[in-house]
């Protein structure tokens, strides 16, 4: 019932919201408010989990924190907002959080028909399953008959139901609307199988009793590129979120990380020199500073460090880079040039 | 001359803004039209708001496909349906729900309340304790506990407990043979409408029998074997036209019969549960407030304590019973979307969770919810003052 209450405040606040919060004017808010809201998950080690003094951390947190560095100079002015999967969009059209980063599968309805804007792909996934090893299944093809535990309200649950649709397979699921009870219910037994996106898969498989006792299928049965979004109609808080990660990722091209950003602001070579704000007024163009992306690589690191320190092999998530290197080392990620 | 002094006697013309019958009215239509303009304003801005940011909006998406499956559904259901079909099957779940809850609820309500005015010192004492722990914990937690206790205490389904190798029980649910009808079935459920009927009839003319000579009919004999002997002599007569499909192990669960979920059990009982609890306090109440002295006149007159409690004390106790009964068994509707805690799929589970997540629509989908609530609320309202009117006191 408080979940409901949430989401019918939320469809108030667009009741009641006055005309013009339109054209720039999330930066503007943000700049007088000091802070950037950022609806984040609830609880998924490696992207988003508070520690036990209540500090962020995790891959999409930074990507907040990236945004504030390049608006205040300061990574730390982020307000986190853990939003379940059922509310998340609610909260972002309402206008209660600046941004979602947050675990969030880019398809065309989201993008047209619910008035959002995504900015970029942070991270390509796809959807998995895990389930017991001692079930003895090597393939989501042998899951005829299982029971599914699954999120509510996310693409996952329809992915699911495509996948036993076209495989001719039959099959329970269990909805649940967070995360934790999801798991909750697969540990206890409810479900054969639970489904997330495999980076979820592998996160959350850190937080069972022996993470050992479970596998996760090598099936991947859907596309699920996630990234950051914003309201549709103000682009210029649009344009910032999108070329924050892009500077991330062109920093990582170009070689500038957090520990080095300083020597190559000396750097000769003039992608570097635009990229940190010594040469162009590229800042200005997003009505920022010109050093925004120098405050990025400084403060929260390139989008290699992001990832190698939060869910990298070297985490308990243990996510090598596969799909997700840059362009030029056989992956995907590929940012436009700053120019 | 009278029409004269009366006329020169009157008051020089009020202005109508200051005659109290006018001014009434004209505070009622300046409210109404404060009201209505309100919400005007509301639904234009939410409708304008709505345009500019680009987010779609209309009822139009109730016909598009789901895309997603429901555990539990009353009516036939797969992920190609259409959104409108899935607000049917959460709203069945939810009607489910709240219909047995309050068929058990009211039934628990009245033993317990009966139990705690109970002569016998154990049974008034545990009575009283079941509802004074129960009143006070809250009702999403009792909902969580059951659950997990239901979760915790079931084994997997390759280790089911088998009673009779009929019903199976794992933590999948509570698993039933199924009957499956054939062809010439109709006749029975016909049978049982007629029996239904042919007792509603016969109970009449039972009353009016012991209202003119004083003699009595076994009533509730003679029910019993119309509402329940006739289907089953139908059944026979016609061959048993159906069979039972028995659950069976199949790979990783049970197949075939029916399943109660786990989650709807713990829902039901929590709430049946819960709401007992309070109806049992409304029936102790209810009799209490009947005087002492109708017992003893019913002594008097030579009843026997059956009859006693049934056609005095009863009829005179539900005058008071019933309104707070009304609002209990409202209570217990509208904390069936608690379900949503334990992924029951109810209305609010997959109407104002789901589909308003798959869709976006967030504002028609609330609404929808809502107006379905209070749709539920005011039915079950009508029906009993309806039946508060009928057992109220008649003054003659």
């Amino acid at each position: 019932m408080k979940k409901l209450s949430v989401i019918a405040a939320g469809a108030a606040l667009i009741a009641f919201a006055a005309g013009d919060a339109q054209a720039q004017a999330t930066l503007d808010a943000i700049k007088k408010r000091g802070q950037v809201i950022c609806g984040v998950s609830q609880s998924l080690p490696g992207f988003a989990n508070p520690d036990a003094q209540g500090n962020w951390a995790g891959f999409d947190v930074d990507m907040c924190r990236a945004i504030s560095a390049a608006i205040f100079g300061d990574a730390k002015r982020v307000k986190f907002v853990p939003t379940t999967a059922k509310e998340r969009f609610t909260a972002l059209q309402s206008g209660e959080v600046d941004l979602l980063a947050r675990n969030t599968t880019w398809t065309m309805s989201r993008d047209v028909q619910l008035g959002f804007d995504f900015a970029g792909i942070n991270f390509y996934d796809g959807q998995g399953f895990m389930a017991k090893k001692s079930l003895g299944v090597k393939s989501a093809l042998e899951l005829k008959g299982a029971t599914v535990c699954t999120q509510t309200g996310t693409t996952t649950e329809q992915n699911l139901a495509d996948f036993f649709r076209s495989n001719k397979m039959e099959y329970k699921v269990v909805a649940m609307e967070k995360n934790d009870e999801v798991l909750a219910a697969y540990d206890s037994g409810r479900c054969d199988v639970f489904t997330t996106d495999r980076s979820g898969l592998a996160a959350d498989r850190t937080k069972l009793k022996v993470p050992n006792d479970h596998v996760i299928l090598p099936e991947v049965i859907s596309k699920e590129p996630l990234g950051p979004l914003s309201r549709h109609g103000d682009n210029n808080w649009n344009d910032i979120i999108r070329w924050s990660f892009f500077a991330m990722l062109n920093a990582e091209e170009l070689g500038v990380d957090s520990k080095n950003v300083d020597e190559m602001k000396k750097s000769a070579n003039p992608e570097i020199k635009r990229l940190l704000g010594v040469e162009g007024d590229f800042g200005k163009m997003l009505n920022l500073d010109n050093a925004w992306a120098y405050n990025i690589i400084k403060l929260v690191g390139n989008y290699g460090e992001t990832y190698e320190k939060n869910v990298g092999p070297n985490t308990p998530i243990g996510l090598s880079r596969g799909v997700n290197a840059l362009w030029s080392k056989g992956g995907l990620q590929y940012a436009p040039p700053i120019r | 001359m009278a029409v004269d002094v009366r006329d020169t006697a009157r008051a020089p013309e009020t202005p109508f803004w200051l005659d109290a019958r006018y001014r009434a009215i004209m505070f009622q239509v300046i409210l109404l039209v404060l009201v209505v303009g309100f919400a005007g304003y509301i639904f234009y801005n939410t409708y304008q708001n709505l345009q500019r940011r680009g987010i779609a909006s209309g009822f139009d998406f109730l016909g598009s496909t789901a895309g997603f499956d429901i555990i539990m559904h009353l009516v036939p259901y797969a992920a190609s349906e259409s959104f409108g079909r899935a607000l049917l099957v959460g709203l069945l779940n939810t009607l489910a729900v709240a219909a047995i809850g309050i068929v058990l609820a009211t039934i628990l309500g009245f033993v317990v309340g009966v139990a705690r005015l109970s002569r016998n010192w154990l049974i008034s004492r545990i009575a009283s304790i079941y509802i004074e722990v129960i009143r006070n914990i809250p009702l999403l937690l009792q909902i969580i506990f059951w659950y997990q206790v239901l979760g915790k205490s079931t084994p997997g389904p390759r280790q089911s407990i088998d009673i009779g190798g009929l019903f199976f029980i794992n933590n999948r649910g509570l698993y039933m043979p199924a009957p499956v009808t054939e062809p010439g079935f109709w006749l029975t459920p016909v049978a049982f409408a007629a029996g239904v009927v042919a007792t509603i009839v016969m109970h009449r003319w039972a009353r009016a029998r012991q209202m003119a000579t004083g003699q009595q009919f076994p009533v509730l004999w003679t029910a019993l074997g119309l509402i329940f002997g006739l289907p089953i002599l139908v059944l026979l007569v016609t061959g048993m036209p159906f069979h039972w499909d028995y659950p069976k192990l199949q790979g990783f669960n049970f197949s075939g019969g029916m399943v109660l979920i786990p989650e709807f059990i713990s829902l039901t009982f929590a709430l049946v549960i819960y709401t007992g609890a309070f109806i049992g306090e409304n029936v102790r109440a209810g009799i209490m407030a009947v005087n002492h002295g109708q017992t003893e006149a019913s002594y008097a007159l030579g009843l026997r304590p059956g009859p006693t409690l049934r056609l005095v004390v009863i009829p005179q106790a539900m005058r008071v019973i019933i309104p707070p009964l009304t609002s209990q068994y409202l209570n217990l509707t509208k904390n069936s979307s608690l379900a949503t805690a334990i992924g029951y799929p109810d209305l609010v589970a997959v109407f104002a969770g789901t589909v308003l997540n798959q869709t976006g629509q967030a504002v028609e989908c609330i609404a929808i919810t809502m107006g379905v609530y209070l749709f539920l609320s005011l039915t079950t309202s009508v029906f009993m003052n309806w039946f508060n009117r009928r057992v109220a006191l008649k003054e003659r």
